[in-house]
């Protein structure tokens, strides 16, 4: 097995998501077939291989750092769950 | 024939001698969708009112001697592209309510040549999948058999063109997200270059693979929309400042003499008879128009789907975690604190498979992990690339099936992950590679399903697969086909 129950719940702690019991099953006997398959990629000696993040080769793309105005604020608002006085409004995050 | 049946080029004849009006065609649409659209599901949101004014708009500037080739022309958007003041849900509950507060750029681009917007399509969530079964918005149905899917990520713009509820459409295409649905309901569908398109607006899943495109009736429609949506955009730095060619001049090149690689791995265990004895017969047909047809190989297209599995959710999973529920989408009633709001948020607002890969991609970034997985992908990707250098050396284009079979069953996949991952196999190794891919319409299964051929070509190529596509479409009029939905309702049993 490539990844157990407790692993399964750590990693779902690192991306904000939480399962009940059914799912947390599922994902461990899915993630574990996926990361099955994923091996075959074990097989090819990669030492001298340089990785490709990004299909074009390209470097730092530059622009000014100039402020521009953007005229819909009321139209990002309208998407808030939460608002007040123009701002969006969150839980309280310090006691 | 009925105005929503024709082509943009077609249409674009009659609005400019003023044999019809963009209103008298717009209204056709919206009549083709009323009368079918309860069998097909296509769309998530129609924007009739948007689409008449936008109609009437076109109507006047026709009037005054302006028509431009996308003038008046309905098209369908699919719903992972921003639309300004428009509902944008990209097929997911977490973003049922969510209004676009700005134009992606190819909608501005598509809004200045008075092209009309007839609604967003549906799709799998967040464009992960490969059968639209995954949209939080329900399933579309394939309008060449109601009892399968349209294809995936964009089966909702794919359904709409073939079933004539819009003239042409655009996609998005991650791993083969245009052109399998184009293939699964006989279509032309274009995957341009990465970096050719400018990604601006259209909601990131994978942003190494991500790219818009033309979804069609024939070739000539897709270098229509190609000429149009194409081009450098400082607003997305990883368009690429490459000159766009009028893609309308390649239709009609001679073919003869070009050079097509057939590659051996792609002709394996797995490949439907009936796919590989019509790809075989549309090589045929090929070498008869005087093309030299050679055999080429790209070794390590048997890890493609692996790497793909590994770069895009990982890619996604630091995507997504925009959607926390603070400044727009869905947050939880429920949750104590900050940490309980995002947590609730997500878990509720998420569909499976999303979620699937969210973890797939976390796990692969993690500490620990990141080189057995990321890492390695990321080093098999440059093998795969390295492959299409070398094959590109010594032809053309490549030509190879679209998808490894028809359009399967709604729900034969849905309990398999795995097997609906494989069903990207061969539209996969393009994405990685960053190279322009097509699927055209290639003949039809003994349950008279279409079959899609895709033809790829280096970067910035995408000329040289119109030429081909349009030499070979010319030549066998598979394209012509239309799905008959006057047959009685689907019988049955939803999945």
């Amino acid at each position: 097995m490539k990844i157990d129950r407790k692993e399964v719940e750590h990693v779902a702690q690192l991306a904000r998501l939480q399962f009940d019991e059914a799912q947390l099953e599922m994902f461990v006997h899915q993630l574990n077939t996926i990361l099955e398959y994923f091996e075959k990629l074990q097989k090819i000696n990669t030492s001298e291989i340089e990785p490709t993040s990004h299909a074009v080769v390209m470097n730092n793309i530059f622009r000014d750092d100039a402020v521009e105005d953007f005229s819909d604020k009321d139209l990002l608002l309208t998407n808030a769950p939460s608002k007040e006085k123009g701002c969006f409004k969150v839980p309280k995050v310090i006691e | 024939m009925e105005l929503h049946s024709l082509t943009i080029h077609q249409l674009h004849q009659l609005l400019s001698k003023r044999e019809v009006s963009s209103q008298e065609l717009t209204e056709s649409v919206f009549k083709r969708i009323e009368s079918i659209e309860e069998k097909v599901n296509a769309y998530i949101t129609l924007t009739h009112e948007l689409a008449m004014e936008q109609a009437k708009q076109a109507d006047e500037n026709i009037s005054q001697g302006k028509t431009d080739s996308l003038t008046g022309i309905p098209l369908a958007i699919k719903d992972v592209l921003c639309i300004k003041a428009v509902r944008t849900t990209c097929g997911s509950g977490i973003l049922e309510n969510f209004i676009a507060p700005y134009d992606a750029t190819v909608i501005k681009k598509l809004k200045g040549k008075d092209a009309v917007f007839v609604g967003r399509t549906n799709m799998d969530e967040f464009a992960m999948g490969s059968s639209t079964e995954t949209s939080y918005f329900g399933i579309t149905r394939n309008p060449w058999d109601l009892e399968r899917i349209p294809g995936g990520s964009s089966g909702g713009s794919a359904a709409a063109v073939s079933a004539d509820e819009c003239i042409a459409a655009l996609g998005s295409d991650t791993g083969g997200s245009i052109r399998q649905p184009a293939a699964c309901c006989g279509l032309v569908g274009l995957k341009p270059t990465y970096g050719r398109v400018s990604r601006f607006g259209l909601v990131a899943f994978a942003s190494s693979l991500d790219q818009i495109g033309p979804m069609t009736k024939d070739v000539k429609d897709a270098a229509i929309l190609m000429n149009e949506i194409c081009g450098y955009d400082p607003l997305d730095s990883t368009s690429v400042n490459v000159k766009v060619p009028d893609y309308t001049q390649a239709l009609g090149r001679e073919v003869k003499g070009m050079s097509v690689g057939i590659p051996k791995e792609y002709f394996i265990e797995g490949l439907d008879r009936e796919v590989e004895v019509t790809v075989k017969e549309a090589i045929k047909a090929m070498e008869g128009l005087g093309i030299d047809i050679k055999e080429v190989s790209l070794p390590h297209t048997e890890y493609a789907v692996a790497v793909y599995y590994l770069i895009a959710p990982a890619e996604a999973s630091s995507n997504l975690a925009r959607y926390d529920g603070v400044r727009y989408g869905y947050r939880a009633k429920k949750g104590a604190g900050l940490l309980d709001m995002y947590k609730l948020s997500r878990s509720e607002g998420f569909g499976t498979e999303v979620k699937r890969r969210i973890m797939l991609g976390t796990y692969a970034l993690s500490a620990g992990y990141y080189d057995a997985y990321y890492k390695k992908a990321s080093q098999v990707r440059t093998l795969i690339r390295n492959d299409f250098e070398k094959a590109f050396s010594e032809c053309d284009v490549i030509v190879t099936p679209t998808a490894p079979t028809p359009a399967f069953k709604i729900g034969e996949k849905m309990d398999d992950p795995l097997k609906m991952y494989l069903s990207d196999i061969f539209t996969i190794p393009a994405n990685l590679a960053g190279i322009a891919g097509i699927s055209i319409p290639c003949g039809f299964s003994s349950h008279g399903l279409p079959i899609g051929l895709q033809i790829l070509a280096n970067s910035f190529q995408e000329e040289k697969l119109l030429q081909v596509a349009h030499a070979y479409e010319q030549h066998t009029k598979w394209h012509l086909k239309k799905p008959d939905l006057t047959l009685p309702k689907y019988s049955h049993h939803s999945p």
